[in-house]
């Protein structure tokens, strides 16, 4: 039975670790999310053309007239010796904020050769800042694939901004992750309406949006990928809040609850304000869910959305759960989320894709969450796929999308449902 | 260090994987950090391939630096070949494993496996993705080819087709037909379809088809010098180049060209009264070298266009190129940089660009019509239907194509002649083809305006209209026809954000 959870939940259950082949993006590949949100911030990879190969192929269609990243490619002669790659580094930034004047945060993103050939992006950073002082500050992180996996790039580069972050004593909420427009709009009006005052979100869509830490700010992450994060800003002395990710009617209720409650919101007031999305919530989640009820879902590793993701599609949509996959886990930030998966629920972390596979045709979920990757050919083996990068990228937190969130993983099952063709690819 | 915002090709190492995913029963381990792996969305997801490309990447991170990652390597190998078992094993290493010097191709040896190890050195930091396609297939015929005798009929195989490859999959049946309409036999294509064992046949045809010189040329070479192979040197793309490949053909064997099947529709649907809209449209064209040279021949003797830019992104190509531009009167633009490729086309404001799918977006930024004609390509670059480039069908195809995203013959004089009326103003493009008209203002519809076809006058609040503005421009308007709707149902006068998402909730499917 999906729904009925044991205390626990899957808190202590054992987690498969798993290291062979990973078929994951690296973190340069939330650049291409983040460049959108922080409209006045530039991504100047240092890498090689594989890294800008990546972009160019992570972000699709997507080719926008100027973005705002680019790849300073490594050239032989920069691998020669370390003193020209450094020069060379400024020399591309010269270039690159003369024809684009609009930038006032420049993030050098470190990548697999640069931290191989040891190119030291902090000390340039810290050189390059003091060089474009005030104009524009300069901030680096890595989003190498030899140590990030996709949505930890996100992380890291939120990790280096708070490290950056002045400080400031004032009681405040600061909400940690990347949302699409309309998502941050809709958490900010109900926040606004428990009577919150003083909330603030990182990443800045502007540098002007000032942000300040200290031990008077309370903080919850929006995003189950931001541990690095998380820890930084336990380090500045924030309070974190934990929750479950809010996700679902259910998960956007636990969260916002988690809030209030830190924050003495009434509740009346708190029901005043969520109860109507709520309810509404629950109803067009019921009426989208019908297909899902009692089907099951394999998880492969992809974002770390994929325990609170889980925890959606079994509590609030009645799936069953075969694997849950993810490439980290962080128990502190994921815990509230684990504690409401049944029992049974395989955990893996890490991956070896060929073993996962094998496990994938034994589990014959009907429900395959995976990457692009492996989606069609497992397509044309008969497995039902939803994409993970799509979860990634459309507006899924919150009442208002918990339908859509729940329609995204309905689609395919439909689909198959519909086509009376078969599928020989 | 060289900036770079798009590129028009990957990394060496990608085309290494174009070459073995073409292949049958050969597979690629590949030295890579993990990020790397994104190399298989292109050929499941934007070839639609049904099985995930052979290759294993040892995904080594930064705690195996220094100390494993060359006993991850091996053992990434010898767990390949148990569970895969190929008849071929290649073995290479990305940019970052590059930098780490761990040799796969000597850590491979070691390991004694009962099959043919292939190593491939790809500079990452010099050369790029058809370079690695090059190299790779001319390693992999280097080591498995061997003197045969010629085979008893007349027969030769077909070089140079790959994975991801634009149209290769077509052209070869394409120019398959050709030859066998010449009494032509194929003996192997390659790499497209070939096993090991294929390649161990190759010898024994009496010539080689090089089909895409980007991708097989090392390799026809090496055959040529090797096993007196001769190659063909034309390229069949269009009309004037299909008559000249027969004839090239036809003295390497002694086959009688006349037999040859080559009627294309292409030189009467030119030559009807339709296409004198076509005649000294000016164009632009770009690509990699084969099909931008290809396509520059069509574009002038075929279709009568005026050619006014000409260029290709592969420094390989730059020589024949410029030689080529240079007959046609203009100067070549060799380069791999997008913004300058940009630059260009926005200088000589062509009326149509055959370009690459890069070329395409910046024919939709700068409303100039563009039909593709080389890869880079994206997923609408490999359709469902046949449509080769090569030989008389792909001539008919290249027709269509380029044509398509132009105003025909009577509806031009229409927009000369309503100029300013509103449905005919300049930026309507062809009315056959919304998707691809250019129409950069397009937004200008007042979106709260209720129509007039609901029974009482419903009112947006200023927040709710806000927030439907936030909703994505193509489902925008069904938001708004639902919301009133549902508004009118429920006998509400004004539109909050709330009616907004109750709307929405209510019709949730
Ligand atoms: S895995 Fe490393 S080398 Fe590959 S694209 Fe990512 S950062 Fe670049």
């Amino acid at each position: 039975m999906p729904n009925e959870n044991s205390l626990a939940g899957c808190s202590s259950a054992p987690v498969l670790k798993e290291r062979g082949q990973h078929e994951v993006f690296c973190g340069l590949t939330s650049i291409i999310w983040l460049h959108r949100k922080m409209q006045d911030a530039f991504f100047l990879v240092v890498g090689s053309r594989t890294c800008a190969h990546l972009l160019q192929s992570a972000a699709g269609v997507m080719v926008f007239a100027e973005p705002r990243f680019a790849t300073a490619i490594l050239e032989e002669t920069d691998l020669a010796g370390m003193a020209d790659a450094q020069l060379e580094l400024e020399r591309t930034v010269a270039e690159l904020l003369s024809r684009r004047t609009d930038i006032k945060r420049l993030f050098l993103v470190g990548s697999c050769p640069s931290e191989v050939i040891k190119l030291d992006l902090a000390t340039a950073a810290e050189k390059l800042s003091e060089k474009y002082f005030p104009r524009v500050n300069v901030i680096n992180y890595s989003g190498s694939g030899i140590e990030t996996t996709f949505t930890q790039g996100e992380d890291a580069c939120l990790e280096a901004v708070i490290r950056g972050l002045e400080p400031s004593e004032e009681k405040q909420l600061l909400i940690l992750g990347a949302l699409p427009d309309i998502v941050h709009d809709q958490m900010l009006r109900i926040l606004d309406q428990l009577g919150l005052k003083n909330v603030s979100v990182l990443p800045q869509i502007r540098v002007e949006d000032e942000v300040a830490v200290g031990s008077n700010t309370y903080f919850i992450c929006a995003q189950p990928f931001l541990g690095a994060s998380f820890d930084e800003m336990v380090r500045r002395g924030a309070i974190p809040i934990t929750a479950p990710f809010p996700f679902g009617a259910n998960g956007t209720t636990a969260w916002l609850k988690a809030i209030a409650d830190t924050f003495g919101v009434s509740e009346n007031t708190f029901k005043a304000v969520t109860d109507a999305p709520r309810r509404r919530a629950e109803l067009a989640i019921e009426k989208v869910s019908k297909i899902l009820k009692s089907r099951s879902v394999f998880f492969f590793p992809d974002s770390q959305l994929e325990i609170p993701l889980a925890r959606f599609l079994n509590q609030e949509c009645g799936m069953n759960l075969i694997e849950v996959g993810s490439p980290y886990i962080h128990k502190t930030l994921v815990g509230p989320d684990l504690e409401l998966l049944p029992e049974t629920t395989t955990l893996s972390e890490g991956q070896d894709v060929d073993k996962q596979l094998d496990r994938l045709l034994l589990g014959a979920p009907d429900l395959t969450v995976c990457g692009l990757g492996l989606a069609n050919p497992l397509e044309a083996k008969g497995f039902t796929t939803k994409w993970a990068i799509e979860l990634v990228f459309s507006p899924i937190h919150f009442y208002e999308q918990a339908a859509d969130l729940a329609s995204l993983f309905a689609r395919p099952i439909n689909r198959s449902e519909k086509l009376k063709i078969g599928r020989v690819a | 260090m060289k900036l770079s915002v798009w590129t028009y090709e990957g990394p060496p190492h990608v085309g290494a994987i174009r070459v073995a995913t073409a292949m049958e029963n050969v597979h690629l381990v590949l030295h890579a950090p993990q990020g790397d792996t994104y190399a298989d969305l292109l050929f499941t997801m934007i070839e639609r391939r049904n099985h995930r490309p052979p290759v294993t990447y040892t995904t080594f991170q930064a705690r195996d630096l220094g100390s494993d990652t060359a006993s991850l390597f091996k053992k990434s190998c010898i767990e390949a070949y148990e569970r895969f078992k190929p008849e071929l094993l290649l073995v290479g290493a990305s940019c970052t494993a590059e930098l780490i010097q761990d040799d796969p191709g000597g850590l491979a040896e070691t390991l004694g496996l009962p099959v043919p190890v292939v190593p491939l050195e790809l500079p990452s930091y010099q050369r790029k993705e058809n370079f690695g396609a090059d190299e790779t297939f001319f390693q992999i015929v280097k080591r498995l080819s061997r003197p045969l005798e010629k085979t008893e009929e007349i027969t030769c195989n077909l070089i140079g087709p790959t994975a991801l490859g634009f149209r290769h999959r077509d052209d070869i049946t394409e120019i398959t037909k050709v030859l066998n309409s010449m009494g032509i036999q194929v003996n192997i294509c390659a790499p497209y379809g070939a096993t090991p064992r294929d390649i161990e046949v190759i010898s024994q045809a009496h010539f080689n088809v090089l089909m895409y010189p980007e991708t097989g040329e090392m390799a026809c070479r090496f055959l040529e010098r090797t096993f007196s192979q001769p190659f063909t040197k034309t390229v069949p793309i269009g009309v004037g180049a299909l008559s000249d490949f027969v004839k090239e053909v036809s003295e390497i064997v002694g086959a009688n060209e006349i037999n040859a099947e080559t009627y294309s529709q292409l030189p009467w649907y030119s030559a009807s009264v339709d296409s004198t809209y076509l005649t000294g449209k000016r164009v632009f064209i770009f690509g990699d070298g084969t099909h931008a040279m290809a396509a520059a021949r069509i574009a002038r003797d075929e279709i009568g266009f005026e050619v006014v830019g000409l260029g290709c992104f592969n420094r390989e190509m730059a020589r024949p190129m410029r030689k080529l531009a240079a007959s046609f009167g203009v100067d070549a633009l060799i380069s791999d940089d997008y913004l300058e490729v940009e630059k260009h086309i926005q200088a000589i404001a062509p009326e149509l660009i055959l370009g690459t799918q890069m070329e395409r977006h910046i024919g939709k930024r700068l409303g100039i019509p563009c039909a593709v004609i080389s890869a880079p390509v994206h997923v609408q670059d490999f359709p469902a239907r046949y449509s080769p480039q090569m030989g008389p069908e792909g001539a008919n195809v290249i027709f269509d194509t380029w044509v398509h995203p132009l105003v025909m013959g009577l509806e031009e004089h229409l927009l000369t002649m309503f100029r300013d009326d509103f449905e005919f103003h300049d930026q309507a493009g062809p009315s056959h083809h919304a998707a691809h008209s250019p129409s950069p203002k397009s937004e200008l519809i007042p979106e709260a305006v209720t129509e007039g076809n609901l029974d009482h006058k419903i009112i947006w609040l200023q927040d709710a209209e806000k927030e439907l503005r936030k909703i994505p421009f193509f489902v925008r308007g069904k938001a708004r026809k639902n919301t009133e709707k549902y508004a009118q149902n429920n006998g509400y006068s004004e539109i909050s954000i709330e009616t907004l998402y109750e709307a929405k909730a209510h019709y949730a499917r």
